[in-house]
């Protein structure tokens, strides 16, 4: 784990995040918000077969929060809906690759916690 | 100004033994009194010495140590009351904080007085404590909530504010804004609302901690404010209200303390200003709430507003040096207390917060407990420094430094 917060690859996701949009003919449009934070993404989720042929999100927030959501979409687009259900938010934090503080928590798993209620997936105890 | 003599900010710091800390290696510059204050030596220390030396359930025991407890608990209760020039000492009630001094106002004379289809005026700055509880009672009894407006300065809109004041019940306002610093026009404002046959609850939290307060001068009927924003500890705060308005409120929280002869089915409740006081009081937090007016009226109020008054002042021009930044507020430091409220481009709150905190600097980042004021001013969240008598224009300056050192991560 880096203790550099704002490490190289969370800029850079934050200033291009990858996969930002909107899906016109989505399936699944799932809004989500930190109201403490006012932190916001939408994520849109076109699903084809069971997987997530396509997803895009767009998103208000701190650069936490909105490279977390970029790096999520690199890493369900293509992968079953049943497996994505229980998706680690353990997974995302380790991407993220660097100590998040109890404070930031909430900002680093928003994108997550939104896959999760998108899918109706089950909630997760966060660490 | 009258009577303000120039704080030496460099010596009152070292009566706060925090502020001798490292963070992250760099001597902390703490601009979040806005949130809570830090606490001087011998604020700690006359808590400290009631542990120590007294402890014992005041009003109660016959005892030495009782004795001892309840008068330095009553002697806080003396020094506050002078502190804000009340009429009588009776009118001083502890509570925990602001936010339950208000509450008690909602529940015993809200609950009271405010039927179906009557009106509260409130502001669109209110702080979450004198906008929820207002919510709550108006939902409960059918009452109606309207709001005067803010102009892009963060200052009240009162163009026609007789006519908004028509058949109000209560007036419910803030004296400081948390967020954007404006200092409110209380005693006019207070003025008309008693024209028009309205009551005004003051929340002060802001305010007691930074200005000259005098009730009695203000001409309202309800102030609140907290101890732990004005060098004391938290857990203690202050409702102080009219006597006759007091004498005519149904008790607030049933208990031991507040009542004179309890039978089993009835009770008769205690004198002034023990009937609103259930249950053994935060005796150690009172004290050292008392300890805190005794070491701010050493220096005296005009010095702390005056102090803060340059300190804004500087900060506003200062931090004109960061490329892209907006800040909200009144423009003229006259109005605007001792905390700024910005936003920068591409950077937000929290980013900022986290990374100046790198620099040993504390500021707070979010909506400051007032989400509806944030949509007023279009933006999720500020940043917010607020300064407080041991602040230092070089503290502005190392704040300016540590923004732009920010700005050079997200370019």
């Amino acid at each position: 784990m880096s203790d550099d917060l704002y490490r190289e690859q969370i800029l850079e996701h934050y200033k291009n995040p990858h996969h930002f949009g909107e899906l016109a003919d989505a399936d699944i449009t799932q809004e989500g918000d930190n109201p403490l934070c006012g932190d916001v993404i939408t994520l849109y989720l076109k699903l084809d077969d069971g997987r997530v042929g396509d997803v895009r999100f767009r998103g208000r927030g701190c650069a936490i929060s909105q490279a977390s959501a970029s790096m999520l979409t690199d890493m369900i687009v293509g992968k079953p809906v049943q497996q994505l259900k229980v998706f680690p938010t353990r997974d995302l934090l380790d991407e993220l690759g660097i100590q998040i503080s109890p404070a930031r928590m909430k900002c680093a798993t928003l994108s997550v916690n939104t896959l999760r209620v998108a899918l109706d997936g089950e909630s997760q105890e966060e660490d | 100004m009258i009577d303000a003599r120039p704080l030496n900010a460099q010596a009152i710091q070292a009566d706060f033994p925090i502020l001798a800390r490292q963070i992250h290696g760099k001597p902390l510059i703490y601009l979040d009194s806005a949130a809570t204050s830090q606490k001087p030596a011998p604020v700690i220390d006359a808590m400290d010495d009631y542990y120590r030396r007294y402890n014992a359930n005041p009003h109660r025991g016959v005892y030495a140590l009782s004795e001892e407890a309840t008068a330095a608990y009553e002697s806080a209760r003396r020094r506050v009351a002078s502190f804000i020039n009340a009429s009588s000492v009776k009118e001083v009630i502890f509570t925990r904080n602001t936010t339950e001094a208000i509450n008690l106002v909602r529940y015993s004379w809200g609950r009271a007085n405010i039927k179906a289809g009557d009106r509260i005026l409130l502001t669109e700055m209110e702080h979450h404590s004198n906008l929820v509880p207002w919510q709550l009672l108006a939902q409960e009894v059918g009452a109606r909530l309207e709001f005067l407006c803010i102009d892009d300065d963060g200052l009240l809109l009162l163009d026609g504010l007789e006519r908004k004041l028509e058949g109000v019940k209560l007036l419910a306002i803030t004296h400081q804004s948390n967020t954007l610093g404006t200092i409110n026009p209380i005693k006019a404002i207070a003025a008309a609302a008693r024209r028009a046959g309205a009551l005004t609850l003051v929340d002060g939290a802001q305010a007691v901690p930074h200005m000259p307060v005098d009730v009695q001068d203000l001409g309202v009927d309800f102030y609140a404010f907290s101890g732990h924003k004005m060098c004391g500890p938290t857990g203690v705060g202050v409702l102080w209200a009219r006597r006759a308005l007091l004498e005519a409120m149904p008790p607030f929280l049933g208990g031991g303390d507040m009542i004179k002869r309890v039978k089993l089915t009835e009770a008769s409740w205690n004198d002034l200003p023990w009937k609103f006081e259930a249950g053994t009081p935060s005796v150690a937090e009172g004290i050292g709430l008392g300890a805190a007016v005794d070491y701010l009226s050493q220096f005296g109020m005009d010095s702390v507003r005056a102090h803060e008054r340059t300190l804004v002042d500087y900060a506003m021009e200062k931090l004109q040096e960061v490329t892209g930044i907006t800040i909200y507020g009144p423009k003229d430091p006259e109005l605007h207390g001792g905390a700024i409220s910005f936003t920068l481009p591409n950077i937000h709150p929290h980013d900022l917060a986290t990374l100046i905190d790198r620099e040993g600097i504390a500021v707070r980042a979010g909506h400051h407990c007032t989400q509806p004021l944030m949509e007023r001013l279009g933006v999720p969240a500020t940043t917010r420094a607020s300064f407080y008598l041991y602040n230092r224009p070089e503290e502005v300056d190392q704040l300016v430094t540590g923004i732009q050192k920010a700005q050079k991560v997200f370019a």
